[in-house]
């Protein structure tokens, strides 16, 4: 098991004040927050964060975990020295995390098990109680909506195991996405989410659906936006096209003397379902280099018979 | 670590999809995101959820309702905000997400 520096992940020195460290948490809490975030790794440092925060901020934990002395480093292979917690009492106050799941093995080791005692024994007894309701997310891509299509899901969930260990187990789940699915969009799973407690029905999960970066499509509620490159001459004087859709290339006429950035809409053809979506190319000029003798004189004589002006409006030339 | 062979497990496909017509009740919030009664109250009062009818004094939420509500919770239970506070800060982020579906992937 790995040693956890809980110092070095707030950025606070060992003989930091309590409001020092609570300070440490609000700022880090706001940059990782995993809503908040878009940093890859934000959920992962964020719950690292939750886990020192938790032991530091109690001062029972904080002092517990200073016993340990401050010679370890942070990755450093870690085993809890017998009795390294004689003499200490812990009240089981401000468990305030989201549940065993979030914690590393060596917070577990040092503070779970009186934990998961405390948090999922005693104080329910003899309740049937429906089980929470698990979420999650989703990947899809942009196809799937199109055709629709079962994505196989890995999800890790703690478990309490009969000894009152708390242990993860990898569950896969295969989950049916229907055609027509939009970002944002929720996907429930009847009974999949936590057991339920004397006898009552397990919860349910639910999973958001996020869609997948795609290189040429991207998606605005059930609308699908592409930008199409075409050259100065198609722009201006209009032409049949080749342009990719999710379904596949369509040729798409393009009227005579469109602009940078006009947008060409195919009805209808956007994400699938009973209002669907609209498709949009919007055009982008590309101009070819003038890196040739030939270029450079087709540039030069736009230049001396067009009499262009693109900045007319500013009223400049 | 085990794989289960319950369902969707390796088997049929299941899943339903909560839809744009569906609603969600004051019950079903509670639910499905432990909260309650008076929390989902206090969300209406702020603004964050806003029911789209009303049967027998029973108020009906949109279905994206869900994602609001636990967004909400987590940013209030995380970062220390009040209801107000975690309200605008849902905004934003909604507002940020809006603007970033209409910047062209190449250009990220």
């Amino acid at each position: 098991m790995e040693f956890r520096d809980y110092y070095k992940i707030m950025g606070v020195a060992r003989d930091a004040t309590q409001d020092e460290i609570k300070r440490a948490y609000r700022k880090l809490a706001r940059k990782y927050h995993p809503d908040v975030s878009k940093e890859a790794g934000a959920e992962e440092s964020f719950k690292e964060l939750g886990e020192a925060y938790e032991v530091l901020k109690d001062p029972e934990k904080r002092a517990a975990y200073d016993q340990l002395g401050a010679n370890w480093k942070q990755g450093q292979e870690f085993r809890p020295p017998p009795d390294w917690d004689a003499g200490f009492e812990f009240s089981g106050g401000g468990y305030t995390g989201g549940g065993p799941d979030i914690h590393s093995d060596f917070f577990e080791e040092l503070f779970g098990r009186r934990y998961s005692h405390a948090a999922s024994g005693g104080g329910r007894r003899g309740f049937r109680m429906r089980g929470e309701d698990h979420h999650a997310k989703v990947l899809v891509d942009i196809e799937d909506s199109f055709n629709g299509s079962t994505r196989s899901i890995s999800l890790r969930v703690p478990e309490v195991t009969e000894d009152g260990h708390v242990g993860t187990r990898d569950r896969t789940l295969n989950v049916r996405i229907p055609k027509g699915i939009r970002p944002g969009q929720q996907i429930r799973l009847a009974g999949q989410g936590a057991p339920g407690m004397g006898g009552g029905e397990s919860g349910d999960l639910y999973l958001e659906v996020e869609f997948r970066r795609h290189p040429h499509f991207r998606v605005e509620g059930a609308d699908v936006y592409v930008d199409l490159p075409v050259a100065p001459w198609e722009a201006a004087l209009g032409g049949t096209v080749k342009a990719p859709t999710p379904t596949g290339t369509v040729d798409l006429k393009i009227p005579a003397n469109s602009n940078q950035g006009r947008k060409l809409r195919l009805k209808g053809r956007g994400l699938p379902g009973k209002a669907a979506g609209d498709l949009y190319m919007v055009l982008q000029i590309s101009l070819p280099p003038a890196d040739t003798d030939a270029a450079k004189e087709l540039y030069k004589q736009m230049q001396d018979r067009l009499g262009f002006n693109p900045r007319a409006t500013m009223g400049v030339s | 670590m085990a794989e289960d062979n319950q369902p969707g497990g390796g088997g049929q496909p299941i899943g339903e999809l909560i839809g744009e017509q569906t609603t969600l009740t004051v019950a079903d919030l509670c639910r499905s995101c432990s909260v309650e009664a008076e929390m989902v109250e206090a969300m209406v009062e702020e603004g964050i959820l806003e029911p789209v009818g009303q049967r027998r004094h029973h108020l009906y939420f949109h279905a994206s309702s869900l994602r609001r509500t636990r967004v909400t919770l987590r940013l209030q239970q995380d970062l220390g905000v009040n209801l107000a506070g975690a309200a605008l800060a849902l905004e934003l982020l909604e507002r940020i997400a809006e603007l970033e579906a209409k910047i062209p992937p190449d250009r990220q």
